[in-house]
């Protein structure tokens, strides 16, 4: 099974970093990544504050953008253009194949995010000329960054399994907003009054992804690290979510006829 | 052993925006391929031939009935380790090349690094695709395509291989070189399973035919059974016969085809061959060509398509249409 598993995610890898839009969704990254020297040279006394906020901003909205873009069409591209029959026609059980396809999306965020860390860092560099200690301080929030895109990647392939790109997009869009405001929702559904919807927002809280528990930057902007007890439970809830997302793509892919 | 074994297998999809009515693609298919033989499905546009290969390797499922490959269930995926399989119209990855796509095939099989690179280099070698085989696939032709095609189904060296429409997008001498190597699967021992609209490769290749329409076994059988059933006929072709001579034969003839100085007489097989050119050479016509028809899978085919009442539309996913190519 990991073999197989294994052959798909590279495969995919592969497709994902020979996707031209990839390129230039990182150059653009980089662009901007590059601009918040100067946007930090112009703020007195923030420099650092700013170049940390664009720096880690701009690799959490471009790999988010990446993670939506390629993941909204991963499943559906491969049915629509029947490239799934090459592979289901071999000992390859659906299962395999939509873990195959969410480790090789994943896979190339993390490069991806790799190379936008290191444009990040080299901006770091160039606008102080030394490391200190408290610059590995970021790297937690990339990290969280990283946990964010590993929840989003698993809903664009769930939305991919039974929607349109299109479709998807708008889907996984909305969630992604939804799950920024989780903790406003709930506070409005419980100061309306109504017994109904304050059950209903507590519902959103608890299923919806909460995307905003793992924004760290400006924490880090500020040269924060955060907490272990918060490393260990937002690792545990993305992996939580990953699971149950996976889960359910697999089972509905496992009922889906491939026409 | 049997390859390939279905009972009873029926398929129905379901069409139709709000009011989903079932329809019917495949009815109570029972199939039965031995080990080692060549097999056709053959049947017009939307008789069933894809949706009973999409379901063999559960890409759709069927509504009722079992089937079984190598002895084995098909829901099993280990089952199709030592299966091939050739999609109608196969499509593949824009961005990679040949060898990266068979490479990347072999690696759903659990064969060797150093056994995945031979086989890539063999089987493009058997298929002509060696000059190309670092080229993008985008810029393959549709031959081209079919061929990688065959090859990816080749990769992990299959004991049963399924091609759907394997000659689709061939020019002739395409056509010609999967012809032998289906005859070279089949020395090798290899039972093949293909689906065609096209008689003459069943022709050509098949043990054994089974004829499909509108979802239905409409025959299977033996091929020289299946042909020694039909009449033979008799085919003379006279040149600049003389009015007198074609009155003499119309009686007897069965069609009289005049193309040019030539006419084309063709006799039922219970009408004497001496008898006809008895009388032509008589009134001195020139006898260019006097033949035996056999009896073609062709005529076969239409006899039993034909001999099937009208099918009620709710018995049909596509309305049939006869597409010999």
């Amino acid at each position: 099974m990991i073999r197989r598993t294994l052959a798909i995610t590279v495969h995919t890898f592969k497709e994902c970093v020979r996707d031209k839009v990839l390129y230039n969704l990182i150059v653009f990254a980089l662009f901007l990544i590059g601009a918040a020297i100067v946007f930090g040279r112009i703020s007195v006394g923030i420099q650092k504050i700013i170049l940390v906020n664009l720096g880690l901003s701009s690799i959490s909205i471009f790999g988010l953008l990446m993670a939506i873009f390629i993941g909204i069409s991963l499943v559906w591209k491969e049915i629509e253009r029947k490239t799934l029959y090459n592979v289901l026609s071999k000992p390859v059980s659906r299962a395999e194949f939509i873990l195959g396809k969410y480790f090789g999306l994943f896979l190339t965020l993390l490069v991806n995010t790799a190379i936008m860390t290191a444009g990040f860092y080299l901006a770091l560099w160039i606008e102080n000329r030394r490391f200190e200690f408290a610059d590995l301080a970021p790297l937690e929030a990339v990290y969280f960054i990283l946990l964010q895109f590993a929840i989003i990647v698993g809903l664009a392939l769930l939305f991919s399994c039974i929607a349109t790109p299109v479709l998807s997009g708008v889907f996984t869009v909305s969630l992604f907003v939804i799950g920024n405001f989780l903790d406003d929702i709930r506070w409005s559904g419980a100061h309306t009054g109504s017994v109904a919807l304050s059950k209903f927002t507590l519902a959103l809280y608890y299923l919806l992804p909460d995307v905003r528990r793992l924004n760290f930057i400006s924490e880090a902007a500020h040269g924060s690290w955060a907490p272990r007890y918060l490393l260990v439970s937002n690792s545990l809830y993305a992996l939580l979510y990953v699971t149950v997302l996976v889960s359910a793509s697999v089972l509905i892919f496992e009922e889906r006829e491939l026409l | 052993m049997l390859a390939v074994e279905t009972k009873d297998l029926s398929k129905d999809y379901r069409l139709g925006f709000w009011r989903k009515r079932p329809k019917r693609a495949l009815d109570h298919l029972n199939l039965q391929v031995e080990a080692g033989e060549t097999f056709g499905l053959l049947g017009p546009n939307g008789a069933g031939k894809s949706t009973t290969l999409k379901i063999l390797f559960r890409l759709i499922f069927p509504t009722s009935g079992q089937a079984t490959l190598l002895g084995r269930d098909i829901n099993d995926p280990s089952v199709r380790s030592k299966i091939g399989y050739l999609p109608e119209n196969p499509s593949f990855y824009d961005q990679l090349t040949a060898t990266e796509f068979l490479r990347y095939a072999a690696g759903l099989f659990r064969l060797s690094k150093a056994e995945t690179r031979n086989r890539t280099g063999r089987l493009l070698d058997r298929v002509g695709l060696t000059e190309q085989r670092n080229l993008p696939l985008r810029k393959f032709s549709k031959g081209m395509v079919q061929r990688l095609g065959i090859a990816q189904a080749l990769v992990n060296n299959p004991d049963l291989i399924f091609l759907d429409e394997p000659m689709s997008g061939l020019d002739p001498i395409g056509r010609r070189e999967v012809r032998n190597l289906i005859l070279e699967l089949r020395q090798e021992g290899k039972t093949v399973f293909f689906s065609t609209h096209i008689l003459s490769d069943a022709e050509t290749l098949c043990d054994r035919v089974a004829i499909l329409d509108h979802g239905r076994l409409q025959g299977c059988g033996e091929l020289r059974k299946i042909l020694g059933i039909e009449l033979a006929a008799t085919e003379i072709v006279l040149e600049d016969p003389p009015p007198e001579v074609l009155r003499a034969l119309k009686p007897l003839a069965r069609t009289m085809v005049r193309t040019g100085d030539r006419v084309r007489i063709e006799f039922p097989a219970e009408v004497e061959t001496s008898t006809v050119l008895n009388i032509a050479l008589r009134s001195g016509a020139r006898v260019i060509s006097l033949n035996p028809v056999k009896a073609s899978l062709e005529n076969y085919f239409m006899a039993r398509i034909q001999k099937q009442p009208e099918a009620e539309p709710a018995d049909s996913a596509v309305p049939a249409k006869i597409n010999s190519g």
